[in-house]
């Protein structure tokens, strides 16, 4: 199979207004005939439930939350960007869209990339008109930030709860729909597979959560909006029920999954406290506008926060500043977390050996603690109530998390898998950031998809294959999948075995945090592939899963989730492997400058991999769709 | 740290529940306390006892689906949600009781999980402003004094959880509900459908047998997010006015 | 007319009753508290019961009068409806470790409303009835002949389980203002920053020195303490 990303001609400014033009159109009459499911109720889920049930499909949402405003969109801090230049400061749409690219390291389309730019200001009229309180000047007008060390203020913010305003924006669209009929909403209700009929998506199998009930849904296209897999290296950012179930089940009917490895890696996380660690809890990264990383010198292995303020100065390492001496502690979230992950594999960590200090004692020498309190107030709230420790009396403690993963189901222009009918929206997709995010544009990209991209682009489609090209839940390939539905679901209870879910998840999870991490190499990826095989058998063999299928059953859902999380892993460790580059957040040591930095190799890897789904335990096939640059020129990043 | 623990178990909503006792000898001060009873939860698997149910997903705060109404108090000791509860909150032998929300508009599903889409029914009933996707005007059209988006953005940051209906002596969702209506009274772009929201909300709400107000502001105490009962007034006044001055409207069945 | 029954038959609009008929009530304490405070004046209960005489036959008095009782009788049924209505909303299961979060007061008005209820059946049989229906003895004053509602009172405050009765009711009056005052202004949606604090203050000294005021009376009269 050829992959094609159905990129529209012309110059990059026009190549979206275009395409719009060429987009066939369903005539509004017809509309009501034709159904839509969307999987998941975060940012993309919503906004595209709500835009088509405006259009006048008929969609069902579904989410595994007891309701779709628990999305783990939710838990976004930072803000949203947008190229309005409302600050007057030269944004424009062409220096985003040059930004992302150059913050992805060259490994994003320019169409997309520009597209999500282009369509960026329409976003924040958007969500300003459904009232949502974006942070405003006192002349009334909306305020912007700079982020993520952008050179302009673009960001708009509401307080640190962007990701909840925005979100329950959408849920409040997708409410509305709900009112009127369009948009039957499924809470609880877990999608398990894809059904795909003659070539092209035609439903997908839920269980009911509560009930346990599997049941088929049929319809004309299927939207997957269902998030990151963050959650494979079981401590994440992620939500708890974050997980890959969804694209996992679409990539084994067929879609191809594009970049697996390419994950992101977040320097301010709260560090593990113990072997109870559930989740790691991420600080904004402003924390570093003022804080200095540093460790220690020499070892000393458990050194505190209050014998560290002791520790005289010759005696620290201000790791970042030494060695970036023009970004300092500013340097982008690959680069801090690298080195920080760097000094604890020295033995030089602090406190339990996985973490470093960020200190803001000369922030307060110099500004005083009323004004760090004021800046950072909230931040450090969180941070004493999580460790119980008072950060304005000695340093925080520091540790990078996994926090977002900008690989996903490879979907062409249209946003369209490799399954006709079958989209994939938000961080599903692999599509707009390339091998790194910028901060406060996964916000961005998820409404962009929902609210902008996908209402048109779904219509092409379905005024393609026309309304009566349906199949219903009759059709034996549905009762197929429902009978493979439900044959896992009794393996999984039957097996009783001696380990727990979460002890598998934990095992996956340190293989892929140490070998597939922060940092890379052949010889561990080689080890996590066979560890991650034995996990796999024997997951199937000797889990234990208790309580039945007709009811709630919470470690039902988790090991089913689990059990796709270790095969993911497996494809995440192959593409890191394929991929013998350092770029963005994906690190192979054997892919250095001298200097210890990462380097490109754009002559072998200007391309994005999608992967093909072979069978159980094959290995799985590379596709590679180039990437054509033809507005930007590559160069390598340096933060020296 | 030690610890006994009283867990309300139930199989499911039409099963008679109970509480059961669970000594717990695992216990960190630093775990949060849902890793407390994650912990408890692999005990309890690797001892063939079915695991207790219960809901949670961000653990860090914001998600508003962890729900435990521990020793009294929806969330527990602090003010705070359960997930962002730590076990330095607790003494070491303490018994600590945990229970579902209990409202009739809140029926348990299972051991400490409830149902709560009358939430999401109420907000179905109006809270959102009618707009579509496309089509609106450029965001700095509306300005909007800082302040009032302030007082805005403090209602919208309710998070859904029903800590204010679990701690409320009559199960009112009145901070809830008025959260939703404030936010958008104060907004200019919830001026047009103002009234007609109020009415609908507070309709919805009645009809998914929610107690009334009466004022002890246990809610205010309560509220992971710090909501002020002040919206509940405003939500009173909105809805008088509306009533007084609005066309008739009908309500949507659910609940009661 | 819907829309007037929808209204009210709401939790909102309900609340509104509850409201309204307690400021009028906090009124009607007011002035009642005025008249009472003559039964200390060492006139051998002249004033007082030229008082009670003019209160008695006014013809605006005794509408107000009526509408009074009307809105006690609505407060306390509705009161009752509203508790009952309000424990119906906990569901079939209650907690086993109830929440105390707010204060004592504001959690029990039923019990404290109840207490007030019993109180005022008491008082009205052995006041109110009594003036009006019963066969009090009379005094003449300047030529005026009026019940001597004192002598009743009199009596009763001599009784020590009345007086006890009396003052204990009164703290349960205190209590039920404690939180009735502020209560009814947000209920009616009259809360704002600038005049909180002035609710508040008004509606907490209220709570306290009307109900004092109220229970020093029979005290006194017990002791034989007048001015």
């Amino acid at each position: 199979m050829k992959l094609e990303s159905k990129i529209p001609e012309g110059p990059l400014a026009e190549k979206w207004t275009k395409h719009k033009f060429n987009l066939k159109l369903v005539n509004p009459a017809n509309k009501r005939k034709y159904d839509v499911i969307v999987v998941g109720t975060g940012l993309a889920g919503a906004s595209a439930a709500a835009s088509l049930g405006e259009l006048g499909y008929n969609v069902k949402a579904f989410c595994f939350q007891d309701s779709p405003r628990r999305a783990h969109s939710i838990a976004a801090q930072g803000g949203i960007n947008a190229a309005k230049n409302y600050q007057n400061d030269g944004d424009s749409v062409y220096r985003l869209f040059y930004d992302t690219i150059k913050g992805g390291d060259y490994r994003a389309r320019e169409a997309n990339v520009y597209r999500l730019a282009e369509v960026s200001v329409d976003i924040i009229d958007q969500c300003v008109a459904q009232g949502v309180p974006f942070a405003r000047e006192y002349g009334g007008l909306l305020a912007n930030r700079s982020f993520g060390g952008a050179q302009v203020s673009r960001t708009f913010y509401a307080r640190g709860q962007t990701g909840q305003q925005l979100l329950l924006g959408a849920y409040s669209a997708l409410n509305r729909q709900i009112a009127n009929g369009k948009v039957k909403m499924y809470n609880r209700t877990e999608m398990l597979d894809v059904v795909v009929v003659d070539g092209k998506a035609r439903g997908i199998i839920t269980r009911d959560l509560i009930t346990g009930k599997i049941e088929a849904h049929s319809a004309h296209a299927v939207l997957l909006c269902t998030g990151g897999y963050g959650n494979v290296f079981y401590l994440s950012t992620n939500a708890k029920g974050s997980n890959v179930t969804a694209a996992w089940r679409a990539h084994k009917k067929g879609a191809f999954f594009g970049n697996p490895c390419f994950t992101q890696i977040h320097p301010t996380c709260i560090p593990v406290s113990g072997t109870h660690q559930s989740k790691l809890t991420l600080m904004s990264e402003s924390l570093r506008n003022d804080g200095r990383v540093w460790v220690p010198k020499k070892a000393m292995p458990g050194l505190k926060s209050q014998e560290a303020m002791k520790l005289p100065e010759s005696e620290r390492d201000y790791f970042l500043e030494r060695k970036y001496p023009s970004f300092g502690n500013l340097v982008p979230r690959d680069v801090a977390s690298r080195n920080a992950k760097q000094v604890c594999d020295e033995g030089r960590g602090v406190g339990s050996g996985l973490a470093v200090f960020l200190d803001f004692t000369d922030a307060i020498k110099r500004d005083g603690e009323d004004t760090i309190r004021a800046k950072y107030g909230n931040l450090f709230d969180m941070y004493a109530q999580i460790t119980g420790e008072n950060p304005y009396k000695g340093p925080m403690m520091i540790y990078p998390a996994v926090h977002y993963t900008m690989g996903g189901l490879w979907v062409d222009y249209n946003l369209m898998t490799t399954v006709p009918g079958l989209y994939a929206l938000g961080e599903a997709n692999f599509s707009d950031h390339g091998a790194n995010r910028l901060g406060a544009s996964a916000l961005m990209q998820g409404l962009a998809d929902g609210y902008f991209v996908i209402p048109y682009t779904i219509g092409d489609y379905l005024a393609t294959i026309g309304w009566n090209d349906k199949v219903g839940t009759d059709h034996p390939a549905f009762k197929e999948a429902m009978d493979g539905v439900n044959e896992r679901v009794t393996k999984l209870l039957n097996i009783k075995g001696k380990k727990t879910v979460d002890e598998f998840h934990r095992e996956l999870g340190h293989a892929m945090w140490e070998y597939c991490g922060m940092a890379r190499n052949e010889e561990g990826l080689k080890k996590a592939k066979k560890i991650i095989q034995d996990l796999k058998a024997e997951f199937w063999t000797n889990v234990n899963v208790l309580g039945g299928a007709s009811e709630l059953n919470q470690e039902l859902e988790k090991a089913g989730r689990v059990a796709d999380f270790i095969e993911l892993g497996e494809l995440m460790v192959d593409d890191a492997l394929n991929r013998s580059e350092s770029c963005g957040g994906h690190f192979r040591e054997e892919s250095q400058t001298p200097e210890g930095e990462a380097m490109r190799k754009d002559d072998e890897f200007t391309y994005a991999a999608a992967w093909e789904y072979k069978g159980d335990n094959q290995q799985e096939a590379l596709h590679k769709e180039e990437l054509k640059f033809e507005n930007v020129k590559l160069t390598q990043r340096s933060y020296k | 740290m030690k610890i006994t623990l009283k867990v309300w178990r139930q199989k499911d909503t039409n099963s008679k529940g109970a509480f059961k006792t669970y000594q717990h000898d695992h216990v960190s001060p630093d775990m949060s306390f849902l890793e407390m009873i994650d912990v408890l939860n692999e005990e309890l698997t690797h001892k063939g006892e079915e695991p207790i149910a219960f809901d949670h997903d961000c653990r860090e705060g914001i998600c508003g689906m962890c729900s435990l109404y521990i020793n009294g108090r929806p969330h527990g000791p602090l003010q705070t949600t359960t997930c962002q509860l730590h076990m330095r909150s607790f003494t070491d032998g303490q018994t600590i009781t945990v229970e579902p929300w209990r409202a009739s508009a809140f029926p348990v599903v299972k051991d400490l999980v409830v149902d709560r889409t009358a939430f999401d029914r109420i907000q179905q009933a109006g809270g959102y402003i009618n707009v579509n996707t496309g089509g609106v005007p450029d965001a700095n059209v509306i300005p909007i004094a800082k302040k009032i988006a302030d007082e805005a953005f403090d209602a919208a940051t309710c998070i859904g959880c029903g800590a204010c209906v679990a701690a409320c002596k009559n199960a009112s969702a009145m901070l809830f509900v008025s959260a939703k209506v404030s936010q958008f009274a104060l907004l200019p772009q919830g001026q047009v459908e103002r009234k007609e929201r109020a009415e609908k909300m507070v309709a919805q709400m009645d009809a998914e047998g929610f107690g009334s107000c009466t004022n002890t502001y246990a809610c205010e105490a309560e509220c992971p997010k710090g909501i002020k009962v002040t919206n509940i007034a405003r939500m009173n006044r909105e809805y008088f006015t509306a009533m007084l001055s609005s066309y008739q409207i009908e309500t949507k069945g659910g609940g009661d | 007319m819907k829309w007037f029954l929808d209204l009210f038959s709401s939790s909102l609009g309900r609340k509104v009753l509850m409201a309204l008929t307690g400021i009028f009530l906090i009124l009607f304490l007011a002035v009642h508290l005025a008249g009472n405070l003559q039964l200390l004046k060492d006139d051998a209960g002249k004033s007082f019961n030229i008082y009670a005489d003019f209160m008695g036959h006014n013809p605006l008095i005794q509408l107000v009068s009526k509408g009074n009782f009307a809105f006690i009788l609505l407060h306390a049924i509705w009161g009752i409806m509203l508790t009952i209505k309000n424990r119906k909303a906990r569901g079939p299961q209650g907690y086993a470790n109830p929440n105390k979060s707010s204060v004592w007061a504001s959690r029990n008005m039923g019990i404290l409303g109840t207490l007030i209820l019993i109180f005022l059946v008491i008082h009205l049989k052995d006041f109110y009835a009594q003036a009006h229906f019963g066969s009090l003895s009379t005094q003449v004053y300047e030529g005026k002949e009026v019940t001597d509602l004192y002598t009743q009172v009199a009596y009763w405050f001599n009784v020590e389980w009345y007086v006890s009765l009396y003052v204990i009711c009164m703290a349960a009056l205190g209590f039920h203002l404690w939180h009735g005052f502020a209560s009814a202004f947000q209920t009616l949606g009259l809360n704002h920053m600038k005049y909180n604090p002035v609710i508040n203050f008004v509606g907490k000294t209220f709570a306290v020195v009307v109900p004092i005021a109220f229970a020093i009376i029979p005290i006194f009269m017990y002791l034989g303490i007048s001015f």
